[in-house]
């Protein structure tokens, strides 16, 4: 008798955990059809604060702005639906201190995001809310203080916050894709590194254009990328420091060097190295300089790209006779295709979440962005098009992004590159916009853990 | 009776080798199979020495045009001592960009060792891979891709 007791007790103990934490939830692994619908209310601003961030910022109301970065994220991500701020009837100083729920249930808001924001020792200090209206209480409280140029980079942080708290993962909102800016001809194209912030704001272009660039990547701190230059006709993999714009050639190698990568650690660098007519993937200690060789085939060995753990390495070889995707321990031993579907495999990246690898594949004269195990199974092709290639994994391993280039005639009428994501539903497929054409992109991990 | 049947079977064997000669190379317009035959692109090192050679889709093996074509300028470098060359490798946009990179590598590799063959030293030669980066024809089809994909010989000084 005690036992069922204990048992009953056990068990509303549990229903009541279960449901004081389900109340609202997302569900991400999943192609969500029915996004979330919640309000996210301008930040509230007081009179001085908000005269002095018209000096410094020339934005009129920093509070609604700032509401829009979150709105805007929220919405892209496919998994929320932000309301129309026109039918909000609280003001938000008052729905931040005490929000009435009623009126937020009556347009539907499910979740409320309220906030103020305030200049303290002349930087901005942000303070936001995220409410759950049905159960009319506060889920998350959270404060921060920081530059005030940093203002889009506050929009995204609470985004970061809201989504984790909502779906119980890591966000990816304030990050940055660094990319390839491209323009004029498509015969003699020029090519830029720009980067920006994850939605398109605050593009910069970090090279002229007169030399050829190609396939940039951060490195796991964000702080440098390397990528491929054709700087004085020799192609060859570059390191640059973003901060202060310092390039160097990486190695000494008597030829064409690309497909560069960072390993998981920063510490290396691992890249192709094409000689006589026959490429193999190569590592160098960035410290110690020293060069390794890890595949050695007389067919094309490249795209090389680490496991997380940095234990694998997952590339592209055609030593089958066609392109097709392997994976080796990261000392080159253990070789194994993983790739065995119809058609051509390229392009393979190792998620961050380690389990799944994304890739492009092309069949019968369509290309596809798609996903396998990293033993081969579960292939899952999630986008086709006339050209689209190259995914980069969102740092929570949710979203691909890519790009995609258009048919044109021989004029070139017709061309454009531009980048796309999608989710790893293959849902919420979305042109990323950019300030030119762009092609090459690679996503930044969270630039605040 | 018997002609009749006679004439047909001839009928079908003229027939079927139609067929058979059209899958085994067809040669439509300025390509063969899907290499590249035409001229408008070509561009002269000298009087009748093509600068290019083309190559099939995935391809890097010289077709018998191309090892001609290489063989004129093999002939044109002996006597031209002083003159070195660059291999310009090129793909098709049909690939992923680092593959095509490596493809293009290859391609160039293919017609310098060619050249060699024919008593052209290396150290003459060098070679540089643009993967899909500089097509000659921006045209989405394969007439444009098969002008692509090729290795062009360039005079580096």
């Amino acid at each position: 008798m005690k036992k069922i007791i204990f048992l009953i007790y056990v068990c509303l103990f549990i229903f009541n955990w279960g449901k004081a934490w389900s109340l609202i939830e997302v569900d991400i692994t999943r192609g969500n059809l029915n996004p979330l619908p919640l309000a996210v209310s301008p930040l509230s601003v007081d009179q001085n604060s908000r005269e002095k961030f018209k000096d410094l910022l020339k934005l009129d109301d920093i509070g609604l702005e700032i509401s829009k970065v979150v709105e805007n994220n929220l919405r892209q991500s496919g998994l929320f639906n932000p309301l129309d701020q026109k039918a909000f009837l609280q003001k938000p100083d008052i729905a931040h201190i005490k929000p009435r729920f009623e009126d937020w249930a009556l347009i539907k808001a499910q979740a409320l995001i309220t906030g103020e924001v305030k200049i303290v020792e002349e930087k901005l200090r942000v303070e936001f809310r995220l409410w759950d209206v049905l159960a009319g209480k506060e889920i998350m409280a959270l404060a921060f203080t920081t530059v005030s140029e940093n203002w889009r980079r506050v929009g995204h942080i609470i985004t970061d916050k809201v989504y984790q708290r909502l779906t119980g993962e890591k966000g990816y909102f304030d990050t940055r894709i660094i990319y390839v800016a491209e323009e004029g001809l498509k015969t003699s194209r020029i090519k830029k590194l720009a980067i920006m912030d994850q939605d398109g704001y605050n593009t910069k272009y970090l090279t002229l254009g007169n030399e050829l660039v190609l396939t940039p990547r951060f490195n796991p701190t964000n702080q440098m990328v390397t990528y491929l230059s054709y700087f004085k006709n020799l192609p060859r993999v570059y390191l640059l420091d973003i901060e202060t714009g310092i390039q160097e050639v990486v190695g000494d190698f008597p030829g064409m060097t690309f497909a560069p990568r960072f390993s998981p650690n920063g510490k290396k660098i691992i890249m192709s190295f094409a000689k006589d007519g026959n490429s193999d993937i190569y590592t160098m200690d960035l410290e110690s300089r020293e060069v390794e060789k890890i595949t050695n085939h007389p067919s094309i060995d490249t795209s090389p790209s680490y496991s997380p753990d940095g234990k694998y390495i997952c590339f592209n070889s055609d030593r089958s006779g066609y392109q097709q995707i392997y994976v080796m321990r990261s000392d080159g031993s253990k070789v194994k295709r993983i790739s065995f579907g119809n058609g051509l495999y390229g392009t393979p990246v190792w998620s961050p979440r380690g389990d799944l690898i994304a890739f492009t594949k092309l069949h019968k004269g369509k290309f596809y962005i798609g996903v396998m195990r990293t033993d081969g199974t579960g292939e899952r092709l999630l986008t086709e098009n006339y050209y689209q290639e190259a995914p980069s994994w969102s740092p929570n391993g949710r979203v691909l992004i890519f790009y995609r280039e258009t048919k044109s005639d021989s004029a070139g009428k017709g061309f454009s590159a531009k980048l796309w994501s999608i989710d790893l539903t293959g849902y919420n497929e979305r042109m990323v916009k950019t300030e030119t054409d762009a092609s090459d992109p690679s996503w930044s991990s969270l630039l605040t853990d | 009776m018997n002609l009749n049947k006679i004439f047909r079977n001839t009928l079908l064997v003229i027939s079927a080798s139609i067929l058979l000669s059209a899958c085994a190379v067809k040669t439509t317009g300025k390509m063969q199979g899907d290499v590249y035959t035409g001229k408008d692109t070509v561009e002269y090192l000298a009087s009748g020495v093509p600068d290019r050679v083309f190559f099939a889709t995935n391809e890097t093996v010289l077709t018998t045009a191309s090892r001609e074509t290489l063989r004129k300028q093999a002939s044109w470098l002996r006597k031209n001592s002083k003159i070195n060359v660059v291999l310009e490798g090129h793909a098709d946009e049909r690939g992923t960009r680092e593959y095509n990179l490596a493809l293009g590598e290859r391609r160039a590799n293919a017609a310098k060792d060619y050249l060699m063959t024919y008593g052209i030293s290396g150290n003459r030669i060098s070679v540089i891979s643009y993967g899909k980066e500089r097509p000659v024809d921006s045209g989405s089809n394969p007439l444009a891709w098969s002008k692509n994909r090729r290795s062009v010989t360039v005079k580096a000084n």
